[in-house]
């Protein structure tokens, strides 16, 4: 366990040598975030509809979105895919730990270290927006709690997710195909695109149990509100369920690659 | 005029410097600290046409900084470079059309489609008159034996035959100079005597001038008939080997087996070293004491089977340079 | 024009290495389409609920979508030289380009050719057809010609951007998002409408990164629309050359960049 502790306080220090580009970051990610906003305010200018959220609803779930956007599992960890890819993957075979935690928990200072140095200040910036182009507050106190409980189950879901990327790497073919499929699934089922609440009603059961709304659309319903905290964790066993499928098919995943690599020597 | 003249040439870099620990890691996110490292610290030496040199030092003296402002890569801070009657940094392609240069640890061939589409892309990259590269690629293929070698993609290739390829592409244009940045690391036996005679060859036949930098010191001794030693960003010795030699340390070992039990010596100028088996290894300064003089007072009184004399081993001799030195 | 011939002497060398791996190379391909199809659908959701935009249909964007991600998508396939300078920088590869007795932009231009980035162009391209039907566009060989000329245009703006990124290696490695959010903010940016946005920010993408002139412009041009910005009608025609002129400046920086490299050796 100490081993694992040391491994995140290393990752840790290390990505705090990134300044720049922690700075980058956060620029793009409000960039992003204000053109989405303005595209929404567009939307919602001659809209005579009733839609699923109201404007500020929707303004918040994008900002929400870009705050946690580096904490989705996009692709695997660039350190392991370096390994991977130049060879030195048998070194990591040679410590005594378990690999996939040990990557799993490189994966989870990540995502810690791009939420304190991303999300915080993307959230200490939009407090400045005018109003309708910034956050509104959450609801209660308990939407806050259960917000943040089911946003602790959507980063050790996300850690899964993103390790399946990082090992697919070690099959060349099929690897290729779950690198480009899986992020494209969670950009746009996870509700990073559109807030899932606008697709057609058709699809709402569907998108509801997917597990790629645990990694954005719970948590952030809960924030809004539109999910009652009380729900929090029903809602949370469903991520950690997910989270457990998503580890056992990478520790299988890892055992038979590591497995065909001792048989092929490579 | 020489074909390469370096005056007093001068560089240095700015670098982060990083301390461990988390809070330190903490304090450099807020506030970052450089240093300032004098890589270049007033080189200078001259290089007439075909000579073979070495340029040694150990790691982070200076030598890959001197090689890149002279492969006209990297802008000097100040002091003079002319190579060939050009500024290499002023006047780049005109100056890289008539050099080669071989890295070691990297390969400027590429990697997924044969040598020999490396060797016909460079001839564009080069602009080589068909008739020409046609001659010197076959004389490449030739002297380096790639024939079975053109046709295989790189990545396919071991460390040995990709050198001998990356030797033949640095050559495909006829460069006047070569720059060899380590050439035999990582290589086998078999394929370092390789690479050393060609070197040797196109040295000799073609008259190309060869600056090599290189950590094993039997790359020295085989090819190097001039060393430049260079530590802190300065020369520290300029000199052919017999030269250095003399001057770190005359020393010689005479290793002698006697058929009985090796008696003990007390000359002045020599030290004894008893080996097994009969066997004693003497160091003598030869001029303090010569060698005939040494091995006739032995036999005077002992009855020996063999002896040997030789050099201090050229590792030994760069070790204690570097330890004279403190680099 | 040898440099041209040579170009293309590289371009052929890269794609022969690419389809050794040919299953690879179809995987990809395939999997880039339909990953780039996921944010059209993002596109469709949002139109499925509000019926329009302002007074544009879903169609009119498609044209706006279509025409930026073509654009990109060819200058991400030749540009892949450019796109991964970083890498070239940190192993040192750019000295070795050094040492050639050829331009640098030349060089790091023929670095690398992606194929597979031609995914996203095939992508782009239906989705231009689809919404040029449904459009029921005249075709005239002008509106042709400033279909074509526009997305040249996207190219070199885009290439242009690239360029940029890559020059800033030069500095830092690591702030390269920044101009991530230029491009792949710039493609968000203009598959809508730039009249939908806040004036300042439209000022942006038609003065200092001229996204407008090769998307905005030459499609109201083609739809016949009315500008809202009032931009005159010629201007409309010949924006695309502002792309151009954006490409020669990005190779000026790109040179002091390459003096500032040779002066460092960083």
């Amino acid at each position: 366990m100490k081993a694992y502790f040391s491994i995140l306080k290393l990752r840790f220090a290390v990505q705090l040598q990134y300044r720049a580009a922690a700075a980058a970051g956060l620029f793009t990610q409000f960039f992003f975030g204000f053109v989405r906003v303005m595209v929404f305010h567009a939307f919602y200018l001659f809209n005579t509809t009733i839609q699923p959220m109201s404007l500020e609803q929707t303004v918040t779930y994008t900002w929400l979105g870009q705050m946690v956007f580096r904490t989705l599992p996009l692709g695997g960890d660039s350190e392991v895919l370096g390994l991977i890819r130049s060879g030195n993957f048998a070194y990591e075979l040679c410590r005594p730990l378990n690999l996939y935690f040990f990557w799993y928990c490189r994966l989870i200072s990540k995502v810690a270290v791009s939420l304190i140095l991303n999300g915080l200040p993307l959230l200490f910036i939009v407090c400045f927006l005018p109003q309708s182009y910034g956050l509104i507050a959450p609801s209660t106190a308990s939407s806050v709690v259960s917000f943040s409980v089911s946003l602790v189950g959507a980063l050790l879901l996300g850690c899964a997710v993103a390790n399946i990327i990082s090992i697919s790497t070690l099959w060349t073919l099929s690897g290729d195909g779950v690198q480009r499929l899986l992020p494209a699934l969670v950009m746009i089922f996870s509700g990073n695109i559109v807030p899932l609440a606008f697709f057609p009603e058709w699809a709402q059961p569907a998108l509801r149990y997917l597990p790629f709304s645990g990694l954005m659309d719970i948590p952030f319903r809960l924030y809004l509100g539109t999910l009652p905290p009380a729900q929090v964790f029903t809602l949370l066993t469903l991520q950690l369920t997910c989270a457990g499928v998503f580890i056992g098919l990478g520790l299988w995943l890892l055992s038979s690659a590591t497995k065909r690599a001792v048989v092929q020597g490579g | 005029m020489p074909q390469i003249l370096v005056e007093d040439l001068r560089k240095t870099f700015k670098v982060n410097r990083r301390q461990s620990g988390f809070f330190n890691s903490l304090k450099a996110f807020a506030h970052r600290q450089t240093t300032t490292v004098n890589a270049l610290n007033g080189i200078s030496f001259n290089l007439e046409e075909g000579e073979l040199v070495g340029y040694i030092g150990p790691n982070g003296a200076g030598k890959s900084t001197t090689i890149k402002i002279m492969s006209g890569i990297l802008t000097p801070d100040s002091g003079k470079c002319e190579v060939m009657g050009r500024i290499p940094w002023r006047q780049r392609i005109e100056h890289v059309r008539r050099i080669g240069v071989v890295f070691g640890q990297r390969t400027q061939l590429w990697w997924d489609v044969p040598v020999g589409d490396s060797f016909d892309l460079l001839k564009d990259i080069y602009k080589i008159p068909f008739q020409q590269y046609q001659k010197t690629k076959n004389e490449l293929v030739e002297s380096l034996g790639l024939q079975k070698l053109v046709e295989t993609p790189v990545r396919q290739l071991s460390l040995g035959q990709k050198m001998r390829c990356e030797l033949a592409a640095s050559l495909l244009h006829q460069p006047q100079i070569l720059f060899l940045d380590e050439p035999t690391i990582g290589l086998d036996a078999v394929s370092k005597l390789a690479v050393r005679d060609f070197i040797k060859k196109i040295n000799r036949e073609r008259g190309v001038t060869v600056i090599l930098t290189t950590h094993d010191m039997d790359d020295i001794e085989a090819l190097c008939s001039r060393i430049m030693l260079i530590g802190k960003g300065k020369i520290l010795l300029d000199g052919t080997i017999e030269q250095i030699r003399n001057r770190i340390s005359p020393e010689r070992i005479m290793t002698i087996d006697f058929v009985r039990t090796p008696p003990s010596i007390a000359f002045p100028g020599v030290n004894s070293v008893r080996g097994e088996d009969g066997r004693l290894e003497l160091h003598f300064n030869p001029s303090v004491i010569s060698a005939t003089d040494l091995i006739n007072r032995i036999t005077a009184n002992n009855e020996i089977k063999d002896f040997i004399i030789e050099n201090l081993p050229i590792e030994e001799t760069i070790a204690r340079m570097y330890d004279e030195f403190k680099i | 024009m040898n440099a041209i011939k040579l170009y293309f002497k590289y371009i052929n060398l890269h794609v022969r290495g690419q389809l050794q791996y040919r299953a690879s190379f179809l995987i990809l391909n395939i999997g880039n389409l339909l990953v780039t199809f996921i944010d059209f659908i993002g596109i469709w959701v949002l139109f499925s609920r509000f019926g329009s935009l302002r007074d544009w249909n879903l169609w009119e964007i498609g044209l706006f979508y279509g025409m930026i991600n073509s654009g990109y998508a060819i200058s991400e396939a030749f540009g892949r030289g450019f796109d991964l300078f970083a890498y070239q920088v940190n192993t040192g590869e750019f000295d070795r380009t050094l040492l050639r007795p050829r331009t640098t932009v030349l060089q790091v231009l023929t670095h690398d050719f992606q194929l597979t980035r031609l995914g996203r162009l095939m992508q782009g391209l239906i989705i231009l057809i689809w919404a040029s039907i449904n459009l029921g566009i005249h075709w005239s060989t002008f509106k042709i010609l400033l279909l074509l000329f526009a997305v040249f245009g996207g190219v070199m703006l885009f290439t242009g951007l690239i360029v940029l990124q890559a020059t800033m290696c030069f500095w830092s490695t690591q702030s390269l998002e920044i101009i991530n959010s230029f491009t792949y903010g710039g493609i968000e940016t203009a598959q809508w409408p730039l009249a939908i946005y806040n004036r300042w920010f439209v000022k942006f993408f038609i003065f200092i990164i001229p996204l407008a002139c090769v998307n905005y412009f030459p499609v109201i041009a083609i739809l016949g629309k009315n500008d809202v910005l009032n931009s005159p009608v010629w201007f409309q025609w010949v924006s695309p050359l502002v792309g151009v002129l954006f490409l020669f400046l990005s190779i000026r920086v790109w040179e002091f960049g390459v003096k500032h490299y040779r002066s460092t050796g960083s």
